[in-house]
This record gives structure tokens, C-alpha cells and sequence, in this order.
């Protein structure tokens, strides 16, 4: 029974500080403050444009009253960027391993959504629950399984990022325990599982990345729906 | 007055004590004392009109090395097992 495997998701503490303090609060030594200047650093400048390109990304299908949700949307775009990749770095802890950070993450923004939705144009969002041209005996089925859909939406985005994540460090951590172990006895297994863990590092910066998008990409569109 | 008034590059070695006596160590004073140091290493290394990779590196390098500090009590354990 191998509990040391799970035991890099533990926060550890030092003097009674988390770890996961200090995780959530490093990505803002890597977003510097805007100077007076238009073009301040290159950091800066390759910042900008990124954000640039998320906020245009992201706002390009919401109308107008979507664009109050711009700071909020993008902000959480960087957190889930910054902390799913500096999380890659050895021995670093990553925040968004923990389900209880991504719900607490998912949860209320998407019942933001859906109480904008209610508030503002209830009918209309009542409505989603059953899509045009159903046939008339599925309806109430379909009624329940919307529902059913609708409420599972705040879990399947906390979930989704968590274990997503989870199952990328344990498997770095699985593949390089076996590279290490097979190093003595067989080399030339050991380079192809080295190998492999290589392609496994590239594919956890990319899932990284797109976990990141994904999440906020979902929220945009549940914001789509209801505003 | 002129002790308290350099900074810690510029004073001697036998001196340290008593530049450490002129010090700020209330709370307000460590702060002020982390942001100046922060400022002081974010305009030589990343704020430069030409910067490269190395300004970031540096911070991300002391990110691992600091986690590696504040997970060590649990990785001592991990010295000696046999099967991880």
C-alpha cells in the first residue's frame, strides 16, 4: 500500500504556515505592476499581449453586458495559469490539486450565472431546460435530465481541473519512480522510460494550459446562456 | 548617522553589528525592509529595457529551492525507504 504516492498532494506546513499560502501569493511576484509607461519591460509586454488575447478571446461572444465580467474572467484565467504551471516545477505544491480550492473556485461563479440568468430574463432561462423540437412525450424526461445537467455544472468543473491535474503529477511521479528504480538494473528501460517521461512532461504543460482555458471557456459560455 | 544611511553591499564586515543596531525591526520596518529588497531586485533584473529569461529564472529557481525548504521534515523520510 503505497501512501507516499498521494503524499505530495498533502500541504505541508512550516512554523504553521501551508504551503499553499505561499503558492497562491508567488504568482503575483511574476505580474508586475503596470509603470506610467506604455511599454515598461519585456515581462510586461509579453503579459499584455497576452492578456490582450485572452480578453479578446473570451469577450468576443458575450455582448455588452457580458463585458462586465472581463476583470473577473480574466483574472481567474491567469490564477488557473500561473498555479497549474508553476506547479510543474519540482518540489512546488499546486493549489488546484486541492477539490476544496476548484469548488470553491466553480461554485459560486456558476451560480453567479445562474442567478444573473433568473434575475434577469427568467423565462428564458427556465427555457433552457428543454431544448426546441423535442418530441412531446420526451418532455418530461428531458426536463429532468436538463436539470439533472444544470446542476452537475459547478461539480464537473471543480472535478474536471482537479482531477486532471491530479492524475498528471501522479503519473510524472509513477514514471519517474520507475526510471529511477529500473536505472541500476536495466539502463536501456530506463532511457525509453525516460523518454516517455519526457512526452509526459510536455503533455502536462500543455494540459496545464488548457485545463486553465477550459474552465474558463465553460463559465463564459454558462455566463452566454443566462446574461 | 552615516552607518545607518549605507546599504547592506556597502558596509564592512566588522561593522555589521552595529549597522544590525540601526535597523527597523518593528513590523512596519521588516516589510518596508522585504519591499525594498524586492524593488531594489526587480529593477536590476526584469524591469531593463533588453531583459531575458535570466531575471524570472532566478525567481522561480528560489520558488523550487524555498518549497524544497518548506517540504524537507517530510522528504528526510523518504531517505531511507525502500520501496518508494
Amino acid at each position: 500500500m503505497n501512501l507516499s504516492f498521494f503524499d505530495q498532494f498533502a500541504s505541508p506546513c512550516l512554523l504553521g504556515i501551508p504551503l499553499i499560502l505561499l503558492s497562491l501569493l508567488f504568482p503575483t511576484l511574476l505580474l508586475p505592476a503596470l509603470d506610467k509607461r506604455w511599454l515598461p519591460n519585456r515581462l510586461s509586454a509579453l503579459q499584455l499581449w497576452l492578456l490582450n488575447q485572452i480578453t479578446k478571446q473570451l469577450m468576443m461572444p458575450l455582448d455588452k453586458k457580458g463585458h462586465k465580467w472581463a476583470m473577473i474572467l480574466t483574472s481567474l484565467m491567469i490564477l488557473l495559469l500561473t498555479t497549474n504551471l508553476l506547479g510543474l516545477l519540482p518540489y512546488t505544491f499546486t493549489p488546484t490539486t486541492q477539490l476544496s480550492m476548484n469548488m470553491a473556485l466553480a461554485f459560486p461563479l456558476w451560480l453567479a450565472t445562474l442567478l444573473t440568468g433568473l434575475r434577469t430574463q427568467p423565462s428564458a432561462t427556465l427555457g433552457h431546460l428543454l431544448p426546441e423540437g423535442t418530441p412531446t412525450p420526451l418532455i418530461p424526461a428531458l426536463i429532468l435530465i436538463e436539470t439533472t445537467s444544470l446542476l452537475i455544472r459547478p461539480l464537473a468543473l471543480g472535478v474536471r481541473l482537479t482531477a486532471n491535474l491530479t492524475a498528471g503529477h501522479l503519473l510524472i511521479q509513477l514514471i519517474s519512480t520507475a526510471t529511477l528504480a529500473l536505472l541500476p538494473l536495466m539502463p536501456t528501460v530506463s532511457i525509453l522510460t525516460s523518454s516517455i517521461l519526457l512526452l509526459l512532461t510536455i503533455l502536462e504543460l500543455a494540459v496545464a494550459m488548457i485545463q486553465a482555458y477550459v474552465f474558463v471557456l465553460l463559465l463564459s459560455l454558462y455566463l452566454q446562456e443566462n446574461i | 548617522g552615516l552607518l545607518s544611511k549605507q546599504h547592506l553591499m556597502d558596509v564592512r564586515l566588522r561593522e555589521l553589528p552595529a549597522w544590525l543596531a540601526t535597523c527597523d525591526f518593528s513590523p512596519q520596518g521588516l516589510l518596508g525592509g522585504v519591499q525594498r529588497a524586492w524593488i531594489s531586485y526587480y529593477n536590476k533584473y526584469i524591469n531593463v529595457k533588453r531583459g531575458g529569461p535570466a531575471g524570472i529564472s532566478m525567481l522561480l529557481a528560489s520558488y523550487c529551492l524555498l518549497s524544497y525548504g518548506w517540504n524537507y521534515q517530510h522528504i528526510k523520510g523518504q531517505r531511507w525507504r525502500k520501496y518508494h
